[in-house]
């Protein structure tokens, strides 16, 4: 034993090579003003050019240009809020979902959270009329995201049932039940689609292939409120997702509650991803690529990684959003075609890239 | 020495689809004391360090530590002076050595002093200079030395005064003679500073050089308990694992020493050949 040298160095600085959490700390601080420059880039793009100065002036009320103002706050602002909420939302939501399976490829639209949410969102606008009038009645404004939110519940539930067993997940189980919820999902609100009547269909086919385009003042306030108490329970749950990365047996250990975070993750990401659903539709990926590039920059720390990816979340959707407004100007690609566009061939290279390393015996 | 930092388990029952996995066993480890668990493949030792984590409820008996039962600690403050070494750890995601060290941190909130006991378990486990590394890039020694460290970390802060308790599920499985030697080193030393460990191993000689007190296990049952010059006899060993072997002394520290007959068969064979 006296033998073996200290292997750390004589210099006096308390240096901690395998730590990322100074620099995880500045890229949360640093996407702040990112998502803000964002945001302000999606009030400016569009159809009608707007200044950055006169965005600002509008929003402080020193611009009195009736037509702006229109633009501005009651066709763009609406925008760029939902870009912001829902981006954040499928982020965290990501997040969680991979903490929870222990799996960094869990995203809510690929293992079917996403469409049950959609099912239950599609039931409340064609049944609520007539099957449904009564609970439409009881709850209001809140019965699209409740509705939502139970859909996606139900499917993170079975998703979690179906891939876990005895605290180990099998991606592959994970990702088949995810088709297979797709599958049914989507056929039953084709179904349902089935039997809407024009004016509903309208509203259906925009809203699945996902947009920022049709959400309402008080839907999006209803919405925005059920994901900010999603977002307000990662501060609770970050040390145990981080515990959790070494299994949950470990997790116990540690002497975090287990059961009840992971019941308290399938809450928080149903929620979330059910409000998003209800004002935007289903928009995938992004909940798989946020998390996926910033844990490649400040690493796997739930502490940094849940807040960066809300911020992420949002400052991607608003991207998108800007792009899909670009592109096809003066008219406007579905977002959810988008961030399907762009996130289906990464993730088709995150698999690829991750056959090359269970192939190789190699370490890099 | 803290007398009442002992962890005791008695008359533990477990049942799994109809097989007694462990029956009636039951030991102390005294505080300050390494005590091994040893037993041939599917004695119950693993299931029994389970019970003692609280992974696994036994059918009955039961596991008291401090003089409570282990359902009457709080989680959180068992998890400041216990900490469990499982056989393996998957890791997904990309953690580094040092991320997986720090998780050791985890129930203790002292953010100031974390980078330094991190640190230093980490140079214990003899893996600082792999901090910076992948964790699913390491061998299976380095990921083991990694979790070691991440168990060291958990528990830096019992001693004497404030006890603490070692719980490793072999430890030493996937290390090379050197880092063999240089963990059990390490755990006469934090017996010395009055932790409480229980380490299951295979290697009969290691058991027998480092122990305090061995533990031997035979289809769920203790078949044998004592110190190592008490339990490391021919008749045990032959009871318990069915091979032949001749216990020796060692010349220089006066351990018992396995030596196993190896090649029995292979003798017999060639007599048979030879008639």
């Amino acid at each position: 034993m006296s033998t073996v040298a200290s292997q750390i160095p004589a210099t006096g600085t308390l240096s901690a090579p395998g730590s990322r959490a100074a620099r995880a700390r500045w890229v949360v601080i640093a996407l702040i003003p990112a998502v803000l420059a964002a945001a302000l880039l999606g009030l400016t793009t569009g159809a009608v050019e707007v200044s950055p100065a006169e965005v600002l002036w509008v929003l402080t009320g020193h611009l009195d240009d009736p037509f702006l103002r229109e633009v501005i706050l009651n066709l763009r602002l609406p925008r760029v809020l939902v870009a912001i909420t829902v981006g954040a939302a499928l982020a965290v939501s990501g997040v969680a979902l991979q903490g929870l399976f222990r799996n960094p490829l869990a995203d809510p639209g690929l293992i079917g959270v996403s469409a049950g949410a959609a099912l239950g969102a599609v039931s409340v606008i064609v049944l609520g009329t007539t099957v449904l009038a009564p609970l439409v009645m009881a709850l209001g404004v809140f019965t699209l995201p409740l509705a939502a939110f139970a859909g996606g519940l139900g499917t993170t539930w079975l998703v979690y049932r179906l891939a876990s067993h005895g605290g180990h997940t099998s991606v592959a189980t994970l990702l088949l039940g995810g088709i297979a919820i797709n599958a049914i999902a989507g056929a039953a609100t084709g179904m349902l689609v089935y039997m809407a009547d024009d004016q509903q269909l309208r509203t259906l086919t925009f809203w699945n292939m996902g947009s920022l385009a049709h959400a309402g003042w008080t839907l999006w306030a209803v919405s925005a409120g059920l994901v900010l108490l999603a977002l307000a329970c990662m501060p609770l749950v970050a040390r145990a997702l981080n515990g959790l990365m070494l299994g949950e047996s470990v997790a116990t250990h540690l002497g975090f509650p287990v059961h009840r975070i992971k019941t308290l993750v399938v809450v928080m990401a149903a929620l979330a991803v059910g409000a998003s659903v209800a004002i935007a539709g289903i928009i995938g990926f992004v909940g798989l690529v946020v998390p996926h590039l910033l844990r490649l920059t400040i690493g796997p720390d739930h502490r940094y990684l849940l807040p960066a990816s809300a911020l992420g979340g949002a400052l991607l959707l608003l991207l998108a959003d800007a792009l899909a407004r670009i592109i096809v100007a003066p008219a406007e690609l579905p977002i959810g075609l988008l961030t399907s566009l762009l996130g289906g061939p990464f993730f088709l290279w995150l698999l690829l890239r991750q056959k090359g390393r269970f192939g190789s015996t190699t370490p890099d | 020495m803290n007398t009442q930092a002992l962890a005791k388990v008695s008359n533990l029952v477990v049942e799994r689809g109809g097989r007694r996995l462990l029956d009636q066993a039951g030991l102390e480890i005294r505080p300050g004391s390494v005590h091994v668990l040893v037993g041939p493949n599917g004695a119950g030792k693993s299931t029994l360090l389970s019970v003692m984590a609280g992974d696994l409820r036994p059918s009955s008996g039961e596991v008291t530590w401090c003089g409570q039962t282990l359902d009457q600690w709080c989680p959180h403050a068992l998890a400041r002076c216990r900490a469990v070494l499982p056989q393996d750890t998957v890791v997904t995601f990309p953690l580094t050595a040092w991320e997986v060290a720090e998780m050791g941190r985890l129930p203790h909130r002292t953010p100031e002093r974390d980078a330094r006991i991190v640190r230093e378990a980490l140079d214990r486990a003899g893996v600082w200079h792999l901090s910076g590394r992948d964790y699913r890039s390491l061998s299976g020694g380095e990921r083991q030395r990694v979790q070691m460290a991440r168990v060291l970390a958990q528990v830096h802060d019992t001693g004497p005064d404030q006890p603490g308790l070692l719980l490793l599920d072999e430890p030493t499985s996937a290390l090379d003679v050197r880092h063999q030697l240089r963990l059990m080193e390490l755990l006469r030393v934090d017996a010395a500073r009055g932790r409480t460990i229980l380490v299951v191993l295979h290697d009969l000689n290691l058991a027998a050089a480092y122990a305090d007190h061995i533990t031997v296990l035979k289809d769920g049952k203790v078949v044998a308990s004592g110190t190592p010059a008490q339990v490391m006899r021919a008749e045990t060993i032959t009871h318990a694992w069915g091979v032949e072997c001749l216990v020796e002394r060692d010349s220089l520290t006066g351990c018992p020493w396995v030596r196993m007959r190896y090649g029995l068969g292979r003798a017999t064979a060639h007599r048979e050949h030879a008639a």
